[in-house]
């Protein structure tokens, strides 16, 4: 056995849709590596395959899935050029695995021959064949293999062993590595040849799946389907917040004793208070938001696994693009109500580069889980409990007032971005709608674990970074031996929220709320805990500071207050990790400044007007 | 007649896919899609509202397609939907 001292690397390459991702999870199990493409936000995904029948070892590459090598969008930019060797620090692969599935082979094999056309060795892996055999279909591999001139093998991607005979083709191939036995001359119609290739090997007793076009026929119409699409969100935005809160309890408490227990076995000090104010209660502060996010994940990706998600997106299409806006930016819009981060991370699925900044920009508008808690503390102190017309809780349509105001914002936005622009050009929508699936467990698994890694490894490093700084500001200077006035007022914090007041005034906040707005930065929900302990330091006595907060500030603040701190809330870019994500994501900080900037003066102004309004109305 | 004509559940044939303008990427990528002379559609569903998107079957695929794209989309006259 003379296995090489560098793995040979492989790469999967197939049209999106074809189940090329299940095939990679089931060759690398839980061993994958993501990334990016240096430079670009083209995910990169790595994984080991070991093959015990040759105790070989492979480095699989996980390409983005495209239609056609010459690339329309970033990621068949990034495909392309790494097969052909292009892109600096990823070298050739060695074989190439093109992915198909059997279902859809009129629209794949087409592809396949464009990557036969490299000239590289490679294995055609007809994927799905269990789903085809179910439909009829039936493909003749030695036929194909014949015609094709490359070794074509079986997989069922979702069946354990399902890529045995693919895994043998690779020891085999990876041992003489030649070229494609056939090459078609330059210029050559591939249609043509796909029909060639079908009718010599391929019977299809149908077109399509009976059950896709059931289901499309109801869940594309126009009254049904959209009936159903309000049903499908109201359930997953039920679950994110009903079956989340346990869990978000539960890291509470522990975060709380965590705290406790650090804070009662160091000795009082500079550190003590680093570690237990600064680091573990604001890490906790963003760990608690997982649950919610990794329910609302697990929808999303069973739904994208279904096939549903581009339903939606056709659904919505027409309504969003009068927005400026695209089908497609369904997805990332609707992971923002969890968290902004995860959904501008999402809009890497929009290819176009208008829509999707487009929709990075207005992602922070959507309410996301962070404000509920601002929402909750100022609605229960300041909006009475009282049925309206009977059947509304007044609190309730209040929040409901808050969301729908966020979405109709964003809406407002993109449509005014879209005509300042003047963008005459066209983009194309060309979105395929996959055949309906059942998921499968290990490909939701391996999604989930991805996407929550992720997020807290963005969010772990700036949130750590911010906590600390902030506790800086919040702690020092001491306040000096004849203070009179509490700890916080003699702080940074407290001198820049005092400064503040001179912006703030005309919008309503006094300088409590200046001050809760600076720690607010790391994670808005922050803001609570801040006016708490502002309030708390700023107490004469102990009994005050252990009372609630509601009853403070509802004595404390004007009704015009409350509201407009409510509709600053709607639009301020307070939150740095997602100001950071915007930079990430859009590579540049001109994208990200123009972003703060817009968010910063919508939140004023509409702060202004709530505030100067409400004042005349007599609220003040 | 143009793909965008053409009424729902009514297979036709395809003649070609019109540039728009020189070296038009929407038109090449329908047609790198199986847009191609000689192949069936068929729209299956469309959308909402003022009826965009079009669902067009080609093959053994599904694609959502705007009226815009759709239009480049020119259909053999005369065959296939009688």
């Amino acid at each position: 056995m003379n296995a090489p001292a560098v793995p040979l690397r492989l790469a999967l390459i197939g049209n999106p849709n074809c189940g090329k991702t299940a095939l990679f999870n089931q060759l690398t199990g839980s061993r994958q590596k993501v990334a990016n493409y240096a430079g670009v936000t083209v995910e990169r995904k790595e994984g080991r395959l070991h093959s015990a029948a040759s105790g070989r070892s492979y480095a699989v590459l996980d390409l983005p899935g495209a239609y056609s090598l010459h690339a329309a969008s970033l990621d068949e930019a990034i495909t392309r050029d790494l097969c052909r060797g292009f892109l600096p620090g990823e070298p050739v692969p060695d074989v190439l695995v093109c992915v198909v599935d059997a279902t859809n082979l009129r629209l794949h094999l087409r592809f396949a021959l464009e990557v036969r056309e490299l000239g590289r060795p490679m294995i055609l892996a007809v994927n799905m064949a269990d789903v085809a055999r179910r439909r009829g279909v039936t493909v003749d591999l030695e036929a194909l293999e014949r015609e094709l001139g490359v070794p074509v093998v079986e997989t069922v991607a979702v069946k354990r062993n399902g890529a045995k005979a693919l895994i043998e083709e690779i020891d085999r191939l990876a041992a003489v590595r030649h070229a494609p036995a056939k090459q078609l001359p330059e210029g050559a119609d591939l249609h043509q040849e796909t029909r060639r290739l079908l009718s010599a090997a391929v019977s299809m007793p149908t077109r399509t799946a009976k059950v896709d076009d059931a289901l499309d026929r109801w869940l594309l119409h126009p009254v049904f389907g959209l009936l159903a699409l309000a049903v499908v969100m109201f359930l997953i935005f039920q679950a994110v917040y009903a079956w989340a809160t346990p869990m978000m309890d539960a890291i509470e408490a522990a975060t709380a004793w965590l705290g406790a227990t650090v804070g009662g076995a160091l000795p009082e000090g500079p550190l003590n208070s680093l570690l237990v104010e600064g680091i573990i209660a604001g890490l906790g502060g963003v760990i608690v938001f997982l649950p919610q996010i990794l329910i609302l994940f697990a929808f999303i990706l069973a739904l994208e696994e279904s096939g549903y998600l581009p339903r939606a997106a056709f659904l919505l299409d027409r309504m969003m693009a009068s927005a400026g806006l695209s089908g497609r930016s369904f997805i990332p819009l609707l992971s923002s109500f969890a968290c902004a981060i995860p959904g501008i991370m999402a809009t890497r699925s929009i290819q176009d580069p208008r829509d999707r900044l487009a929709t990075i920009l207005v992602a922070p508008l959507m309410t996301c889980s962070a404000r509920l808690p601002v929402y909750a503390l100022l609605i229960g102190a300041f909006i009475p409990q009282k049925q309206v017309w009977g059947v509304f809780n007044q609190q309730g349509l209040v929040l409901f007032g808050l969301y729908f105001a966020g979405i109709v914002s964003a809406l407002i936005v993109s449509w005014v971005m879209k005509k300042w622009r003047r963008d005459k050009s066209e983009h194309p929508l060309l979105l395929e709608l996959p055949s309906y699936r059942i998921p499968h467990a290990r490909d939701l698994l391996i999604g989930l674990w991805e996407r929550a890694w992720i997020f807290l490894r963005r969010v772990g490093g700036i949130i750590l970074a911010l906590t600390i700084l902030l506790w800086f500001l919040l702690s020092f200077p001491g306040a000096p031996a004849d203070a009179t006035m509490p700890a916080i007022d003699y702080s940074f914090a407290g001198r820049i929220g005092h400064a503040m007041t001179a912006i703030f005034a005309p919008i309503g906040f006094n300088w409590q709320i200046c001050i809760a707005l600076i720690p607010g930065m790391a994670a808005r929900e922050v803001a609570v805990s801040s006016l708490a302990t502002v309030y708390a330091l700023s107490a004469a006595d102990d009994d005050a500071a252990a009372q609630a907060l509601t009853p403070l500030i509802s004595d404390g603040w004007s009704l015009a207050t409350a509201l407009s701190l409510l509709v600053w809330f709607i639009y301020a870019p307070m939150c740095i990790s997602t100001l950071a994500t915007i930079k990430r994501e859009t590579n540049s900080w001109k994208k990200m400044s123009f972003a703060t900037l817009y968010l910063f003066a919508l939140a004023y102004g509409a702060s202004f007007v709530t505030y100067q309004v409400a004042v005349l109305l007599g609220a003040g | 007649m143009t793909l965008n004509d053409l009424p729902r559940r009514t297979p036709a044939i395809v003649e070609s896919v019109n540039d728009q303008s020189p070296n038009d990427n929407i038109a090449r990528r329908l047609r790198e899609l199986g847009f191609v002379a000689g192949e069936q559609v068929e729209v299956v569903a469309e959308g909402p509202l003022g009826g965009e998107p079009l669902l067009v079957q080609v093959g053994f695929t599904r694609f959502a397609l705007r009226r815009a794209e759709a239009s480049r989309v020119q259909l053999r006259t005369g065959e296939a939907n009688a």
